[in-house]
Formats: structure tokens, sequence, C-alpha cells
């Protein structure tokens, strides 16, 4: 069928099954939006900033499990989607940027908005591609959604020059992939796994530490079943939060800086460490050198290069979670761990997750809405205290729950990803944890939402700082308060959620939290954001300062 | 410690901007590196040198091949292969240094490949060794301007990448 480069790449994204777009119009993207007006069928979320584009891609992608797609227009617009590219590649998240381009003609002679995105954004990417034929099209965006979704997902961007999106070709859409230098080992090595069960067998103190990777290969059926035959105690990261249930008697909480201290102690203490789909990450080793030291490690992942890469696995197996760890599940024996099991109760008991005083905490504020939402909200959030205290106080029993910007740390991800994740799950309450900084970040996109209908809620633990970098200024710096307090100039946040016409809700009171998030629950037709004035002076505790060990973390 | 890899890559533009630039990000260090096109028109070969130990080398290997346009590394550490350079190396000559240059140019199998009233171009393949060596030699007279390619490596016998 004969058609332009526009209307072939949203035939494409058809055939892709691309049910949303999350864009921003632009110049070099004018024939691409021509097309959009007579599309029906591919929904278009405007945003009101490309980097709330490329966020909401992402969070759609987090909540779905589908691969998110976002677009902008040359120069601005595709530079303004660096850092939420940026974001998902350091998570590994599947989403297709496609970029607007000054025409092939023009590009190298710095025309107006022309910008080298391709080569911006090599770094931050899975792969990228300029199209320069529109009939490489069709083949082009094929491949684009194989290599985001598959191996270890992550963001490809494609570049399409104005002039090939005008030029006709014949469509023809291909059936297959063919790419000579990428082949993804799924499948573990049958050997591996069978010497991973006998070490599983013999360990005395295991423990499974779980990343992004059991969300990514949707493997906590597997992961429960393995857990519970082998009698083995889970710590999930920040990433892989819901991977395995909060609630599960076996569950430890997150590992690393802010984790709970038994999961630390546990993994201290560990004499085999069965690491599943995670990248060892500082936030999680601390001082790698003393990391773990008294366990074996068995390390599993889809992609070999982390392997190696920062702790030496005694057994490495490359390979997709789900499927590794449902055949350790059925090899290994079944096993009990009672004085194991026992010293974690210990720990547990002695130093439980929880926090001090009455008055309005920010924990509280999250463990009500917990509580008001039965444990069953999408909770995004943003970066910083907000997003410790969410993972400490939210647990989640579903993997896709909870969507974080782990690995790169965005502040103002949390509230654009709401919006994906509202859109890919509308059947489920999504609440954006936020600070009083990090919302200020993409405060924009609440015209997004209202225009879009969509009842995202955003809880904002308003203590009038920058909260994490105040709270190492506090501990590290002499608490010398550099430039973190904001609370001077921060808005009314009622009158601004008012003013793009959301409901803006404020609570200064410890008493009116319940009344406040019912209230918003009822609201299903907009965004409401409620302003909680939290106390001011709060830290994230346990803390395990940056490259230290268990042995310098901090309870209170 | 160094080590020579063979990295074969799509032959399309952008590839050698992806290859070096993993190298510069992830702080490896590029000792040499050569390119060209194969008898496979849509390949490319890589030569490139790295220092590091075997550990960083493994890392090397598996960045490399996360990159979509990279077929296949290879480290040749442990087999036999035939290296060569290819030096360029226009040096003072005058009068009085005419014969001691070419006996010399003569012994190493290289060739003047240019000649002015002042100067010889002196060119030389092999070894890096061997090329240090005649560089030294070479270096007594004057020189005025070099330039070095970097290694290319094909594995000895039939074996092929």
């Amino acid at each position: 069928m004969q058609m332009t480069g526009a209307e072939a790449l949203l035939e494409a994204l058809r055939r892709e099954g691309v049910e949303v777009i999350f864009g921003y119009p632009g110049g070099a993207l004018l024939p691409v939006y021509d097309v959009l007006y007579d599309t029906k069928d591919i929904r278009h979320i405007l945003m009101r900033h490309e980097q709330g584009a490329a966020h909401a891609a992402d969070g759609y992608a987090r909540a779905s499990g589908k691969v998110g797609v976002c677009m902008a227009t040359s120069g601005p617009g595709g530079t303004n989607l660096v850092t939420g590219i940026a974001t998902a590649y350091m998570d590994s998240i599947p989403i297709v940027a496609i970029t607007g381009q000054v025409p092939t003609f023009a590009v190298g002679k710095d025309a107006f908005q022309e910008a080298d995105i391709t080569g911006i954004t090599m770094p931050i990417t899975k792969h990228n591609y300029l199209i320069t034929d529109a009939n490489e099209l069709p083949r082009i965006i094929k491949e684009a959604f194989h290599i985001a979704r598959t191996g270890r997902p992550g963001p490809v961007l494609i570049d399409l020059p104005r002039d090939v999106q005008q030029e006709t070709i014949e469509f023809k859409y291909p059936e297959k992939v063919r790419l000579r230098g990428y082949r993804p080992i799924t499948t573990g090595h049958a050997r591996m796994i069978e010497r991973a069960a006998a070490m599983i067998d013999e360990a005395e103190r295991p423990v499974i530490y779980g990343g992004g990777g059991v969300t990514a290969s949707d493997a906590q059926a597997e992961l429960v079943a393995l857990a519970e035959k082998a009698d083995i105690p889970v710590t999930m990261t920040l990433m892989g939060k819901g991977g395995f249930p909060d609630d599960h008697e076996l569950s430890l909480g997150m590992p690393g800086m802010h984790g709970t201290a038994y999961a630390n102690y546990a993994l201290h203490e560990a004499d085999l460490i069965i690491a599943l789909g995670t990248r060892f990450d500082d936030r999680v080793t601390g001082k790698l050198d003393t990391f773990a030291r008294r366990a074996k490690v068995i390390h599993v992942d889809v992609d070999p290069a982390e392997i190696g890469k920062n702790v030496k696995p005694a057994l490495p197996i490359v390979g997709d979670v789900k499927q590794v760890v449902g055949e350790l599940a059925k090899r290994v024996k079944e096993n009990k761990h009672p004085e194991w099991r026992k010293r974690i109760e210990e720990w547990k008991s002695q130093y439980p997750l929880t926090w001090k005083g009455e008055g309005l905490k920010p924990q509280y504020v999250i463990q009500e809405i917990w509580r008001a939402t039965e444990g069953r909200a999408v909770i995004v959030t943003e970066v910083g205290q907000n997003q410790m205290w969410a993972a400490q106080f939210y647990p989640c029993r579903e993997t896709r729950q909870f969507l974080t910007s782990g690995g790169l740390g965005t502040m103002g991800y949390g509230f654009p990803a709401a919006i994906g994740a509202q859109v890919a799950r509308p059947d489920r309450s999504v609440w954006d944890i936020a600070g009083d900084g990090s919302i200020q970040m993409n405060i924009q996109e609440l015209a997004s939402a209202v225009a879009a209908k969509l009842p995202v809620k955003i809880a904002i633990l308003n203590n009038g700082y920058l909260g994490m970098v105040r709270q190492w200024q506090t501990l590290f710096f002499h608490d010398r308060i550099s430039h973190t307090d904001i609370a001077e100039a921060t808005p009314d946040f009622v009158k601004l959620a008012e003013a793009y016409g959301a409901v803006g809700i404020r609570v200064t009171e410890k008493s009116e939290v319940p009344a406040a998030i019912a209230r918003a629950m009822e609201i299903t037709d907009r965004p409401c954001m409620i302003d909680f004035h939290v106390a001011r002076d709060e830290n994230v505790m346990p803390m395990v300062p940056a490259g230290g060990t268990v042995d310098d973390m901090l309870v209170d | 410690m160094k080590h020579t890899i063979s990295v074969l890559v799509n032959n399309r533009p952008g590839v050698l901007a992806r290859t070096a630039g993993l190298f510069s990000r992830r702080g490896f260090n590029i000792e040499s590196l050569a390119v060209s096109a194969t008898n496979d028109p849509d390949i490319s070969r890589m030569t490139i040198v790295v220092d590091g130990q075997d550990q960083v080398l493994e890392q090397i290997s598996k960045q490399l091949y996360k990159l979509m346009d990279v077929i296949k590394v290879l480290d040749h550490q442990d087999e036999p292969v035939v290296t060569r350079e290819l030096a360029l190396v226009k040096v003072r000559a005058d009068a009085n240094s005419r014969a001691e240059i070419m006996q010399t140019v003569s012994i190493f199998r290289a060739n003047i490949v240019d000649i002015s009233e002042t100067t010889f171009t002196v060119e030389v393949t092999g070894g890096a060794d061997k090329i240090d060596a005649l560089i030294k030699l070479l270096s007594k007279h004057g020189i005025k301007e070099m330039m070095r390619t970097g290694r290319i490596v094909l594995s000895r016998g039939p074996r092929t990448a």
C-alpha cells in the first residue's frame, strides 16, 4: 500500500500494538501530527513539556509492561527528552522515543531547531536510528520495538527528518527482525542451574537479593515458589519492589543505604546470596570490599555485562530471571533454616522499620495512604526523602505497583510518570508521592492531567526543604543548610492546583489526614493535589552512609 | 597488560562513534585503533589495542557486545597472530647521512618512498618493536614528521573470525 513516511510511522506503531503516544508537536513533526489529526485508534496525550512526555511513556511502560512511546520535535524537543530517556536507560525500561528532525538536506548545516539527537543519546539509549530513507522506516520501527522490549529492555530513539515523513513509499511491514549483532540469551545454562540448586541446598544462611529484573521478567510467582520451597528470606531492591510481596513472612524489605537494618544484617551474615536481575548498585552495597563478604554469590542476569561488573560471583548464570528461577524452584530441595530465620526475626524485632514522635510525620501520611488504598494503589515517587519513605512505608504485594527513578534518581519523574501509569491502569488509584522540591520540576503537567481527565493523586510531603540534601548537610556537613531551604518561596499548592483546574487540599494537622485522603479518592475526573505540611526536620532512617558498611549504619 | 582485540561491526555510519564512545565513557583506554572494510562489504573490522587487566578486558568485550552493530569480539591474547603496523617517517637526509640511512632502511626491509634535496620519506611495516627500533635509529638524523597507523591483526592459520 502506498503511503507517506508519516502515515507509515502511525501504521507501524499500530502494528506494534501501540495504544497511546505521549507527545508534544513542533515544526519538524508537522507531517506526523497532520496524520494524528485523523487517527482515532491511537490516543495522543498532549504533555506540557517534552521531559514530561518521556517520563509519562516510562511510567506507562513500568505500569503496563508494554513499550511506552513518546514523541517530540527536533532540536529542543529532542534535548528535552534526554533526561527522560536517561532515566529509562538506567532502569532498563522499554520506551521508543520518536523525534522530528530537520530535512535531510539541512542536516549538518546548523539549521533552525537542529540538534544531533542520535549523537546526544548514544550513551543513554540501547540503540538509536536516524532514518534517511522512508523505505527503511517500517523495518526500523519493527527493530526498535524488538530491541526495546527484549533481552535487557531499554529505550530506543528514532530520529525522523521532516522530508522523510513526506516521502511516499510502498508500505510493507516485516514479519521478522534480522539483527546480526543482537541475540540475547534468555535460557540459563542447565548445568549452571543444577550447580546453583546444589549450592542453595547446602547453604545454611541463604538470602535472595532481587532487583528490577524480577519485574522486567514478571517472575513473582517463580520467586515466591523458590523462596517458600527452600525457605530463603528475600530482600528486594528499590527497583525490584513488589517483585516479592512485602507482606510475605520471608520478606526482608529493601536493602542498602535506606534499606531495613534486618535486610542489611542478613546480607552481611549470609553464606549464600542469590542475586536475581540486579546489579550490585553502590546504593545497595555501600563499600564493595566489605559487602556480604561471608557469602558466595550466585548471579542471574539477562545482561552478561552485569555479571562480574561490580561483584565477582561464584556462579554466574546468564538468562531470563523468570526462566532460571522457575527451573531453580523445581530443582532445589524442600528445606528449612530455623536458626537463620530465628536470627532474622530477632533483628526484625530489634530494629523494626518505624519512626518516632507524634505530629504530622511524612511516614504517617504514607501509611495512611496505604491504609486508604488497601495497599493496592500504583505508587509513583519523585526522588529524595519522599521516595525513600514511600519505599519504606508503602508495602506492595504486586509487581509493577511501585514506580520510581532508581538508577538516575530523577527529580520531577514522579508526576508525569504517574500520568503514564494512570493511562496504563485506569482501574487503579495512582498516587505520586512527592516532595515540595521535586513536584515543582514538572508541575506544568497538571495541565496535561486536567486535559486528559486523569484522576492522579499527588501527595506532597511539604517540609520546605530539598529534604534529602538537607539531611546530608545536617549529618555530614555540620548542619550547614546550604541552598536547600526553599520554604520562603514555596507556592501555595492549593491555589496552584486550582489555577490549573485540579483540586487542591491543604493538610496541616495529623487529624486531617484520613479525611483529606478520602476526599481525594472520591475525585475521578481530574487530578488532586494534597499539600501535607509535614514535620520539617525528619530524617530518613536507617541510613548507611555512602561508601559505608553495616557497621556504620545509623538507625535513628 | 596490553590486549589486541578484533571487533567485527556492521559497516554503517556512526558505528565508529558508538564504539569509541563506549571506550571513553566506561573509562577504557584505547592505545591504537584501526578500521577498514572487509571482504564482506556489510562488515567492517576494527583492531583495537587496549591496556587493562583480564577483568577489564572481559568488561570491554561484554559491553561491546551490547552495541547492536557489534557482531563479534575476539581477544587475540592466547593465540598466534600476524600483527602489522605501518609508519611513514620523514627524516632529514643530507649528503653525509644519505648512505647510512639507505643502509639502515635496507636492513629493516623498509622502503624510501619519497626523496627531496634534504629529506627521505621512509615507509616501514612490521611489528611495533621493529618500527620502534627503526625510528630510534633514524631519530639521530632528525625526524621532521612521522605518522604510524594502529596495529592490525589476523589470526594465523585457517581460523577466521
